[in-house]
């Protein structure tokens, strides 16, 4: 029951990892596919204007959940780790060239260095979010024994189900990014840019969901037990998934994008929730279950505790992190 | 004591170290580059902000604009480190697990509580960062003031809650080994461990320091050039002066944690001072080249070292005879990197003497504070002084430890990942980490090369200072 708790509140810091640093590491896949310095300009401009002064506090998210499977999963954290330690130190460089490059961006005045800057980030964010999702195709297909480092460094993410999960990943942060982005494009009073990136939005809509019909057939053939999974207990989710897919891209055609936002979050937490149900109650597939897993009860109740106690401090800052930057600049001279 | 020791063997056992040479020297090549890399980042994270407030705080209150531009500035740098701190921070827990595993799946549960706090402090620190580098212009002054204020108090947090669980390493409480499984975990005593309190009160201390002294010293810099205005005085004397305070403290609490190794890590005491016989009247050896039976070539004060320990010539401290030679640190490193440290510490220390007796005689005589090339010189030393004592300190700690990565429990061998190829990923580490240190170095010094504030400037126009 600890263990279940624990386990669910690492999902939800999952979840919205995927769904806020989704949305970040998207950002920037826009940001690279924006075209030259001057026709990029105005999107790469509000693509740093939104993600700014978040970027950071999403990042967190990731932190949370390496923190709470060690703390709550130990032995899994080491097998995951020691087994597919490739992809996770590219995805780690990824995730250092990312925000250093970010930061560098926004703090340079010269073309020449925000082309490099910006080059850097934005391949990393398209790289990061692949690597990360291989990590999970490994785990989800079974590739991931106990103990340390017993599975093939190479096999366990150079597989039909790595690759489907790097390519899911990747789109699915583009789709979140440009739904996310045409909103806040649309509340600046730029609609033209509000558009076309709806436009972006419902393309990587339809090639998500177009990823996610071909990988019925890669798990049918690479990963059964998920597959089985999935088309039993995580059906429901599953199929909420799939319409609320549906729903937002019918949405962003009618230009209801805040509604569109809250649509495409729920697909894709749907989807997570839907991998989480279809393994329950095994950690590392064939081998390792939530009980086998789960740290001492005393070291769950403190882990839980203490997140209770620090989220009475973290909803209100995060509401008025996101309250003062999802409303416009007061009319205010900037002098002081 | 005995029941760790048992243990011990139990766990060796366990993993039976499978690891390569080349691959443990690479991980833990690894681990120590990006962690001295971090170190220093997040100590100008959590003495930064402080220094920020502080100036902002100054220009609210007296409406300078300096103060006000140089306030600024330092968000504008601490958004940068901020963002790289992050992400090295982030690195490193990912290396928990890629190159420490062995270590991680046994005991990641029992030193999962501080990091876990650790996370919460860091995200409120981002959340606020967040806010206040971006509201600048949406809140009213004091107002935003106060948003900064969450920065300083999450990151002093956060180091307090990631040394806590150093700390444990040196100190390892609140579990027990039963045949290889590790059983009753009692997760507070193992974060608030005997270890904890010296370890994160110096390392506070530090990360003040660090920050001062650095960003003092860019101001001094500017200084010999003859860039003497308003703007750069208050850049210097802003943060020097608070780690002019800060240093003798420091110094108490070194004392503190020198003495506090005696009692419960005396292997790491007698690598420190090169002590390898147990016994009385041991002098204090500064410099020397250990030889496996003592210092050599070292200058010795008598029974220095049992007066420091017990106040008493007579005091016995306990040697590295104690153990055998394979549970060694590397006594001349460790002992060298802790006389540097000491000796910055005080080089620190008469500086801030300096400026205490600038300010004394000046208050008498009246004017400002003189800034005479002779003071200035080695004021801009300061600030790479300090991070080389921060970087010694750090070693002091680590090293000391060797061979153990849980002090008397688990080997740092038996913790590493026994996947092949870690060295490829120590060179792609160094590659990234250098093209990382390129870029922050740049950037920071195009920050910091701002145009000096005019003589009687309108207080609107401060805020369309070029802050880059």
């Amino acid at each position: 029951m600890l263990a279940d708790a624990a386990l669910a509140v690492m999902w939800v810091g999952l979840t919205c990892y995927a769904l806020f640093g989704g949305a970040d590491f998207g950002a920037g896949v826009w940001d690279l596919l924006a075209g030259g310095a001057e026709r990029g300009r105005a999107r790469r401009g509000l693509i740093e204007h939104s993600i700014g002064p978040v970027w950071e506090a999403n990042h967190v998210w990731l932190i949370f959940v390496v923190v709470m499977l060690w703390s709550a999963f130990s032995p899994v954290f080491a097998a995951v780790m020691s087994t597919l330690y490739i992809p996770l130190t590219l995805a780690a460089l990824g995730i250092i060239a990312r925000g250093a490059a970010f930061a560098f961006r926004k703090a340079s005045t010269e073309l020449w260095q925000q082309r490099l800057f910006g080059a850097c980030f934005a391949l990393s964010s398209l790289l990061t979010p692949f690597f990360l999702g291989t990590v999970a195709g490994g785990v989800a297909s079974g590739r991931v024994p106990p103990g340390l480092a017993e599975g093939d460094v190479l096999t366990s993410w150079l597989n039909p189900t790595s690759m489907l999960g790097g390519v899911l990943a990747v789109v699915t942060c583009a789709h979140l990014a440009a739904v996310y982005l045409c909103a806040d494009a649309d509340r600046e009073g730029r609609p033209e840019l509000a558009s076309v990136l709806a436009r972006d939005a419902v393309i990587s809509g339809l090639a998500a969901g177009v990823v996610a019909l071909a990988g019925i057939a890669v798990l049918h053939a690479d990963a059964p037990a998920l597959f089985h999974g999935l088309t039993h207990r995580a059906l429901p989710l599953v199929v909420v998934s799939a319409v609320a897919g549906v729903t937002g891209l019918g949405l962003l055609a009618r230009r209801r994008f805040v509604a569109a936002r809250a649509a495409a979050a729920l697909a894709v937490a749907a989807i997570l929730w839907a991998w989480g149900a279809a393994q329950y109650p095994a950690l590392l597939v064939g081998s390792t279950t939530l009980t086998g897993a789960a740290a001492n009860a005393s070291v769950l109740w403190a882990v839980l505790v203490s997140l209770g106690a620090g989220a009475v401090v973290l909803v209100p800052s995060l509401w008025l992190l996101y309250a003062t930057f999802q409303r416009g600049v007061p009319e205010r001279p900037s002098s002081r | 004591m005995t029941r760790t020791l048992l243990s011990a063997g139990v766990l060796s056992v366990y993993a039976a170290g499978r690891v390569s040479e080349g691959d443990l020297a690479a991980a833990r090549a690894q681990m120590g580059f990006s962690l001295a890399w971090h170190i220093i980042v997040a100590c100008l994270g959590v003495g930064l902000p402080a220094l920020t407030l502080l100036a902002e705080w100054y220009g609210i209150r007296t409406g300078n604009p300096a103060h006000q531009l140089l306030a600024r500035r330092w968000a504008r740098a601490m958004g940068v480190l901020f963002a790289v701190g992050a992400v090295s921070g982030t690195i490193l827990s990912f290396e928990m697990g890629l190159l420490w595993p062995g270590l991680m799946g046994r005991f990641g549960q029992v030193i999962g509580l501080p990091f876990a706090l650790e996370g919460i402090a860091f995200f409120v620190e981002a959340i606020f960062l967040g806010i206040y580098l971006y509201a600048w212009d949406r809140l009213p002054p004091r107002r935003h003031l106060l948003t900064g204020i969450p920065i300083v108090v999450a990151g002093t947090a956060s180091a307090f809650f990631v040394v806590c669980a150093n700390a444990w390493m040196n100190q390892p409480r609140g579990f027990t080994v039963r045949d290889g499984k590790v059983v009753h975990v009692n997760p507070w005593a193992a974060m608030l461990n005997p270890a904890a309190p010296p370890q994160t009160v110096h390392m506070i201390l530090a990360a003040f320091m660090v920050a001062s002294f650095l960003a003092a010293a860019v101001y001094a810099v500017a200084m010999l050039r003859g860039r003497r205005d308003t703007y750069h005085r208050a850049g210097f004397f802003i943060p020097f002066t608070l780690g002019a305070i800060v240093t003798p403290f420091q110094i108490y609490v070194g004392d503190w944690a020198a003495r506090f190794l005696s009692r419960y890590q005396p292997t790491k005491l007698a690598a420190i001072e090169g002590v390898y016989r147990t016994r009385s009247h041991v002098p204090l050896t500064i410099g020397g080249v250990a030889d496996g039976n003592g210092l050599k070539y070292g200058l010795e004060i008598p029974n220095g070292l049992s007066l420091l320990v017990g106040y008493d010539p007579g005091t016995v401290v306990k040697g590295l005879d104690r153990v055998p030679a394979a549970q060694r640190p590397p006594v001349t490193a460790v002992h060298w990197a802790f006389d540097l440290m000491v000796a910055i510490g005080f080089f620190l220390l008469a500086m801030g003497l300096w400026l205490l007796w600038a300010w004394w005689s000046r208050r008498r005589a009246g004017g400002e504070l003189p800034t005479p090339r002779l003071f200035l010189a080695p004021a801009a030393a300061a600030g790479p002084a300090a991070v080389v004592a921060l970087e010694c300190g750090w070693s002091v700690t680590e090293l000391g430890r060797q061979p153990w990565i849980v002090w008397g429990v688990m080997s740092v061998r038996d913790a590493a990942n026994p996947a092949p190829g870690l060295m490829t990923g120590l060179w792609l580490v160094l590659v990234v980490y250098t093209a990382m240190t390129v870029a922050t170095v740049y950037v920071l010094r195009r920050l910091a090369r701002g145009t000096p504030v005019p003589r009687a400037p309108q207080e609107e126009d401060v805020a369309r200072y070029p802050v880059v």
